[in-house]
């Protein structure tokens, strides 16, 4: 990957050095593109493609406290630390728990977000406004601000949803702790990351749906389409493409939740029960200082990125290229 | 509260196919169903945003009160005064200022040039930049965070703005060249040509032509980058760990933490949040539009 990012720029200046001198004029206009992308070629070397490099580096070495320590150099050791890391049952939980939290949470913000563009589009000016207003300001919180917010909400003394519930009947959730069980805690996690994507998915389907034409509808209705038909056969190809990259976009996004599992694990609930992927290699990581074990589960969820990216990627390509 | 959003929007599907015609009362019933419903989401998706504004002018007192006070009655600005005044505002204020403009010129800058060359230029190893442009946009920060805080440790730029630039920096520029590239590509070249026919240098074509079409471009770049950058938290957490060089979002988990164990003051809490949150839903708001379309209008166009 990073390889790709300096094959092409770096390859042309060999290349310009070990070529007969041809006329003047012709050989400056040629090197203009690759000066102008070196900025962006060295910092993005410098701030990912090294960090890339170590990872790889550092997941084939012995680790341990005597490196730590600097009294011995590391030791190459191959795939040992994949070996170790990836038999352990550990690993898979986690990135079981990972799936599942990124599957359901993509799933329901698409389902919700398609539903809201739908009724966007069969609503009134004005309610449609509010809709859109609503959804924007959902989506410019900031990630810290929303997660402190939703705390606030699902507080157990104070929050607004205990006391919501209390009223309602449920006389069980006086001080009901959210966050100590991980269930209950992975509903919260869910409700907050639900809350925060719904906007981007609602937004931009309704602007795909701005796309089908009234008439178009009209003449098929006239002809004596119903509701269904004219939904399955005139809207949804239509939407399809934007609702399939949207869900794409949100199961890769959803795969990284660190942040939101972070601050919600601060109000005291069982790490090791809660952690995601990302949670994972920051305890490895930073916690427990195993950077072999860290590198090797973060190329992994690299990888994973990657492979997930590449039907998104070639449809932006398709877009280039037009 | 949670299931409210969801529960309503159901019958969204029917309401939302249902053609405008005038014939059918039934079809009207159905119309002002869904305008209710299309009220009552709004109302509880923006409720988070209201509660957080409304409880940080609520005086603590009465936040602690059984029954919630839905309405700032007796409103007091104590609470951003005491979250201003507590520990370390002005100085995570000052971080964040600093790491966010570095990053804002660093970005533009660079992924500017960068646009210009795959916009304007057909040359070799261009496919291979921009696949490995798109990609690098995807990639997670807690896939690298680890390396880049060794890296960092290594070259002794903890907790220091230059460190953290550079890494947002690298994480920015991948989406803002794709972003910008649009922009170029919009504007004709054949215009800068006719100014060069009019006896324009390329370079003074380029800077009195292509440039000043340019400004909505780079400001909607700008206040991507600036919103990335003043809301990151994930490679903030572990590039400056030091209290004194706190982030505002770093800030505001502290802040909260601080008193997590002897009962949170949320008054103050929220306080600090609206703060923060505040001049990045001004700035969201000035370009959503560009936004939204940028991500998928591939697909729209696909």
């Amino acid at each position: 990957m990073t390889t790709t990012a300096t094959g092409g720029p770096g390859a042309a200046p060999v290349e310009a050095a070990g070529a007969p001198p041809p006329p003047v004029r012709r050989r400056r206009r040629p090197r203009t593109p690759y000066l102008l992308l070196v900025p962006a070629v060295a910092v993005l070397l410098l701030g990912l493609g090294y960090p890339v490099y170590w990872q790889v580096v550092t997941s084939m070495q012995e680790f341990g406290l005597a490196q730590q320590f600097g009294t011995a150099p590391p030791e190459f050791v191959g795939l040992a630390n994949y070996v170790e890391i990836f038999t352990s049952d550990v690993v898979w939980v986690v990135v079981a728990r990972s799936v599942a939290f990124c599957l359901v949470n993509a799933f329901l913000a698409v389902g919700i977000g398609t539903l809201l563009a739908l009724l966007m589009k069969g609503v009134g000016t004005a309610p449609r406004l509010a809709l859109q207003v609503a959804l924007l300001l959902a989506w410019a919180m900031p990630m810290v601000a929303a997660v402190t917010v939703w705390k606030w909400l699902f507080d157990w003394r104070q929050g607004v949803v205990n006391w919501l519930l209390v009223q309602i009947g449920l006389g069980s959730f006086e001080n009901h702790n959210w966050l100590a069980q991980p269930l209950s805690f992975f509903f919260v996690a869910t409700v907050i990351v639900t809350w925060m994507s719904v906007p981007f998915v609602a937004l931009s389907v309704y602007a795909a749906l701005t796309q089908v034409s009234d008439e178009v509808l009209e003449a098929a209705a006239l002809d004596g389409a119903s509701g269904a038909k004219r939904f399955f056969y005139i809207i949804l190809p239509i939407v399809r493409p934007v609702v399939s990259i949207v869900l794409l976009l949100q199961i890769i996004w959803d795969l990284r939740v660190f942040a939101q599992i972070r601050l919600l694990q601060d109000a005291g609930a069982p790490v090791s029960e809660t952690n995601l992927l990302g949670n994972f290699i920051y305890e490895l990581g930073i916690g427990r200082q195993d950077f072999a074990g860290a590198a090797a589960v973060s190329l992994f969820v690299l990888a994973l990125t990657i492979v997930l990216s590449w039907p998104y990627v070639r449809t932006l390509l398709k877009e280039d290229e037009s | 509260m949670s299931a409210a959003p969801l529960a309503p929007a159901r019958p969204a599907v029917t309401s939302g196919t249902t053609p405008a015609g005038p014939r059918r009362p039934r079809v009207r019933a159905g119309r002002v169903a869904g305008n209710v419903v299309a009220v009552v989401v709004a109302l509880c998706w923006v409720f988070p945003v209201y509660w957080m504004i409304n409880s940080s002018f609520t005086p603590d007192a009465r936040l602690g009160a059984r029954t919630p006070s839905f309405f700032p009655t007796h409103g007091t600005t104590a609470n951003y005064r005491d979250a201003v005044d507590g520990s370390g505002f002005w100085s995570a204020l000052q971080m964040s200022l600093a790491i966010t403009l570095v990053t804002v010129v660093a970005v533009l800058a660079f992924a500017f040039l960068a646009a210009l060359a795959i916009s304007r230029f057909r040359f070799r190893g261009r496919r291979s930049f921009v696949v490995a442009v798109l990609f690098i946009q995807m990639l997670p920060a807690e896939g690298l965070f680890i390396a880049q805080y060794k890296m960092l440790s290594a070259a002794d730029l903890l907790n220091s703005v230059v460190g953290v630039s550079v890494l947002y920096t690298a994480a920015i520029v991948p989406f803002t060249v794709w972003m910008l590239r649009g922009f170029v590509a919009g504007i004709p070249a054949e215009l800068e040509e006719a100014a060069m026919v009019d006896g324009l240098s390329r370079t003074g074509a380029f800077l009195r032509i292509t440039f000043p079409l340019l400004a909505p471009g780079l400001v909607a770049s700008g206040v991507y980058a600036f919103l990335q950058a003043w809301n990151e938290f994930t490679v903030a957490l572990v590039a400056l760990p030091a209290e004194g060089s706190q982030t505002l979002p770093l800030w505001l988990r502290g802040f909260l933490n601080a008193s997590v164990n002897e009962g949170v003051n949320w008054a103050q809490v929220m306080a600090a949040s609206t703060l923060i949150a505040l001049p990045v839903m001004i700035f969201f708001l000035l370009v959503q539009n560009r936004m939204t379309g940028g991500l998928v209008s591939g697909a729209v166009k696909g």
